[in-house]
């Protein structure tokens, strides 16, 4: 992972305060981030909350899962699915979604967001 | 070879599709086109009004275009064509050259010339960009009108309705509705239909005036009546957009259109014209399938291929305002050259109508309206000549008696049969993909596209291929999704096996790869319908639908609703009371729901906990308006207070409704209890409803209202309480048990082999033995049963997951926006 001079890592929660295999909303500033703990494959991820579809912020209360190998969220409201990796939309629309890197520090989680977002 | 497309509607765009996927060179390729957005289904724009975007209605991103090399100018029409200098010249200046040019500029709206047509409120019905504005008007209006019966005015009529304008007016200058596509009869029984779904019909109608200052306030027609409306739509036809051909001096037909030959060329053989621009052998066509087919010849042309177009069948199906209407071959044909088979139910609003050959032996056409299941079936036995069953009426009416099904069925069909006319993909193609591996629905349309234009053919390509695979020897099987390779009715019989409790344990036991969001509910109900544990606990909360993992209906906006139970719709003044007190403090909007029961809307996700801490203080309970789960037992007053009242239908309703409130299934259930015969709790539209008789209680079972509404059957009369109790424990359960994943109880009984009377032998005559354990079964789910809210709010780690921010539990998200609505508030609507 590439700690770039305009990252900052912002602490979001503790790994406890995460459902496995699921998501919450953190909130950094005026962003609204969803943060997953995909327990199942031992990895954590971070997307915008906001669902580009219907501008929902509900991505955070959308089930996680795999699409062949890609981890993936679908939204709860009309369950168009996004990588967790890439942010590109798996269920064939033109939208994507931003993504965030995340750490996880002596049980502490934390984002990278640049700047110039915040 | 440099080739100019002026025009991206969807034939436009077609001709992309066919010259990239059948030119061997690289193409040099400019699209002009005038609208703001790239080519998008005008087919399905009235689904633009049900929620579809207009990103999701376009038939491929701009990123398409640039992949495939064309370039795609959008926003900017094309003004004039100087054929000597074979050159085009835009709005914004921009001049390009070409080899060839395609003229696929389409067609406008018809707008006949009546006076005050200019007025604010009427629109045409033609583009994104005129369903902007007609959504904009429509919440002002409340009586609107369309000018034109025919397919596009009844399909605007529909846009209108869906639009919220309820009092909806077609006026047709005709004598009767779709002039062109059906007879008297069937425009008449669609009539009817349509009036019952509460359209107004005015046929015979010529509109002389539209009324109204700067606004429409009316129309005044011929015959000296006045209609007021306050929104018009018109859709009187359509005229082809020739102009740019006519400024060049291109040849165009007396009633406009451009002239081509069968290659598609105009009188200047390095212009081509396609869609509903063009005019061949004198008639414009109208339809997207001919389109495409235009579309293909013209690839031919350009490409030196062999393919010419030969004119086009203009059968069509269609739903109108959930209405089937077809027409196929030729459906007006009478006299001495066809005998005439009519079938028509006016009871149930059928109207069916074949014309045969005098000998009886080949099918020339007919009209559909009312059910057009037979549709595919019938154009397939026209167009391919099939020789029809000695008994020709068979063909409508399906083979009685006998052991044949009237020769229908796709194995009749011969291999050059076209399935989907779209694509023009025949019943060999799509077989022959079957052999090489294409197994699925989503395979075929991946390899030849079958299916992918109007959907029209879908239920037939899936027969093909499911008739193919099984003549291979091949078990079809309906598995979950691509992490279980099970059906729903194996998973579960695996799950009480080896005594799974959570999703996660059942995906590393029975499954593989990391879920999804199929499998994940799927598996959570169906943890829920073995043992009734609590649905948030175990891990299992993160495998929920939304609306189950925070026990509330998620809405536009992201808050949530929330549903007290209130059995058999019956509550006390001091529980109403509590309902509005809590809507007061936490601002919710209230409404009444279909099922006897009141809805909050509006609800922060972390209010929910201490809405229903004080809820469950008045001594409510979780009412699973979240789950597919019990819903309601909706009852009538009953014996208690009525004078028609048989027996007590609220105390038997409410017994039901707790017996079985919780119970998750496939789907939801909802339940009723009329009290007597006149039904008023509607019981016969629900997943089991109970009527009242002289000896004790009807039990009927298997209705839904819905998008496709059934009237429940009649399972067993004359019941006493305990016996109709135990026959809906069994009835349930058996359900539960063994029907596809959200598949409500009609739907499965009417996949259920034998039907009524087989569910009626395991159910009331235990044919399969199953009898005492579908009960004990059910008896434990009874016992098992806690209020799910209850324990959420009591245990505090549950309590946690109730917020919207991880780290800023008490503040709400401040994106939630509501406008204000006759004194309540709404969900602001979405982007």
């Amino acid at each position: 992972m590439v700690d770039t001079m305009n990252d900052k890592w912002i602490h979001a929660c503790s790994v406890q305060d995460v459902p496995e295999n699921g998501g919450v909303c953190v909130k950094v500033a005026d962003l609204q981030i969803a943060l997953f703990h995909f327990k199942r494959r031992g990895e954590w991820y971070a997307t915008q909350n906001e669902c580009p579809h219907r501008h929902q912020m509900a991505l955070s209360r959308g089930m996680i899962g795999s699409q062949g190998d890609e981890p993936k969220v679908a939204c709860p409201f009309h369950k168009k699915t996004f990588s967790l990796k890439t942010g590109e939309c798996l269920s064939g629309d033109e939208c994507a979604i931003k993504t965030y890197q995340v750490r996880v520090d002596d049980d502490q989680v934390f984002l990278s967001i640049t700047d110039d977002e915040l | 070879m440099k080739i100019i497309i002026v025009g991206n509607g969807m034939v436009g765009f077609k001709l992309c599709e066919k010259l990239v996927a059948k030119s061997t060179k690289s193409l040099d390729l400019i699209v002009f086109g005038e609208e703001m957005r790239p080519a998008y289904d005008r087919v399905h724009l009235s689904e633009f009004f049900n929620g579809k975007s207009a990103e999701e209605l376009q038939l491929a991103p701009s990123s398409w275009y640039a992949d495939k090399g064309i370039e795609l100018i959008i926003g900017d029409p094309i003004l004039e064509i100087d054929r000597k200098a074979k050159s085009v010249r835009s709005y914004l200046g921009r001049v390009a050259y070409y080899d060839y040019l395609i003229l696929a500029t389409g067609s406008a709206a018809f707008v006949p010339p009546i006076p005050g047509i200019e007025k604010a409120g009427v629109f045409i019905y033609r583009t994104i960009e005129d369903l902007v504005l007609m959504q904009s008007w429509a919440p002002k209006a409340k009586t609107g009108a369309v000018i034109g019966g025919g397919l596009l005015g009844l399909e605007a009529a529909k846009a209108m309705i869906d639009l919220g304008v309820c009092d909806t007016h077609v006026i047709e200058f005709a004598p009767r509705l779709m002039p062109r596509q059906i007879d008297d009869a069937g425009s008449s029984l669609l009539q009817g239909k349509l009036e019952s779904l509460g359209l107004t019909i005015h046929t015979s109608k010529n509109t002389q005036e539209i009324l109204g200052e700067s606004a429409i306030s009316g129309m005044q027609f011929q015959d000296e009546s006045i209609l007021p409306v306050d929104m018009l739509v018109i859709s009187a036809g359509i005229k082809p957009r020739d102009e740019l051909a006519r400024a060049c001096g291109l040849e165009v037909g007396p009633r406009g259109g451009i002239v081509v030959n069968q290659y598609m060329q105009t009188s200047d053989h390095h212009i081509l014209a396609i869609g509903e621009c063009a005019l061949y052998e004198g008639m414009i066509y109208g339809l997207v399938a001919p389109g495409y087919d235009m579309a293909e010849a013209a690839v031919s042309t350009l490409l030196g291929l062999e393919k010419t177009f030969q004119g086009f069948d203009m059968s069509t199906k269609l739903k109108l305002i959930g209405v089937d209407v077809a027409s196929f071959g030729d459906p007006f044909v009478t006299g001495n050259d066809a005998h005439t088979i009519v079938f028509e139910d006016r009871n149930k609003g059928i109207y069916k109508r074949v014309n045969i050959s005098p000998d009886g032996k080949e099918l020339l056409g007919g009209i559909l309206i009312g059910d057009a299941d037979q549709y595919n079936m019938l154009l397939q036995t026209c167009k391919n000549k099939v020789v029809l069953p000695p008994n020709p009426e068979d063909i409508l009416l399906g083979a009685r008696g006998g052991e044949h099904d009237g020769g229908a069925g796709v194995t009749s069909l011969p291999d050059e049969a076209v399935i989907c006319s779209c694509e023009a993909v025949s019943k060999g193609d799509i077989s022959s993909h079957v052999l090489e591996g294409a197994a699925t629905l989503d395979d075929i349309k991946k390899c030849c596209k079958a299916g992918t234009g109007c959907g029209g053919c879908v239920p037939m390509v899936k027969d093909i291929i499911n008739h193919t695979l099984k003549a291979q020897g091949i078990y079809v099987r309906n598995v979950i999704c691509e992490h279980f390779e099970f059906s729903r009715q194996e998973l579960m019989d695996l799950i009480r096996l080896h005594d799974l409790r959570s999703y996660d344990e059942v995906l590393t036991v029975h499954g593989q790869g990391d879920g999804c969001e199929t499998c994940k509910p799927l598996v959570a109900s169906i943890l829920a319908s073995l043992w009734n544990e609590l649905i948030l606990d175990k891990g299992n909360d993160t495998a929920q639908d939304s609306n189950d993992r925070f026990l509330a209906n998620i809405q536009k906006g992201g808050t949530y609703s929330v549903v007290p139970r209130i059995p058999g719709g019956e509550i006390t003044p001091d529980k109403l009371i509590v309902i509005g007190q809590v809507a007061k403090e936490f601002n919710l909007y209230t409404k009444i729901t279909g099922g006897q029961r009141i809805d909050l809307f509006g609800a922060h996700l972390s209010d929910l906990p201490t809405i229903w801490e004080q809820l469950i203080a008045a001594g409510f309970e979780s009412g699973h308006a979240y789950g597919k789960a019990l819903r309601t037992v909706k009852s009538c007053v009953g014996s208690t207070w009525c004078r028609f009242g048989l027996h007590d239908s609220v105390s038997f309703a409410i017994q039901i409704e707790e017996r079985y409130r919780g119970i998750r299934a496939p789907h939801k259930i909802k339940g009723g209890v009329s009290g007597c015969i006149r039904e008023c709790s509607e019981a016969q539209s629900k997943d089991f409803g109970i009527i009242a008789t002289e000896k004790g209680w009807n039990l009927h079972v298997c209705g839904n209202g819905g998008s496709k509404p059934q009237h429940a059957l009649l399972l067993a009369s004359d019941l006493d309480s305990e016996t109709c109790i135990r026959y809906i424990d069994r009835f349930l359960m058996f359900y539960i048990k063994t029907a596809d994943p959200l598949t409500r109880t009609a739907t499965w009984l009417n996949k259920l082999e034998g039907g009524m009377d087989y569910l009626r032998n395991v159910v009331v005559n235990d044919s399969l033995g199953l009898g005492a354990e579908l009960e004990t079964e059910m008896q434990s789910l009874v016992d098992n049963y806690v209020c799910e809210w209850k324990a959420a709010v009591e245990n505090p780690a549950f309590r946690k997951r109730f917020s919207h921010f991880v780290n800023a539990p008490e503040e709400k998200d401040p994106t939630v926006q509501f406008d204000e609505l006759r004194e309540q508030k709404m969900a602001k609507a979405w982007k």
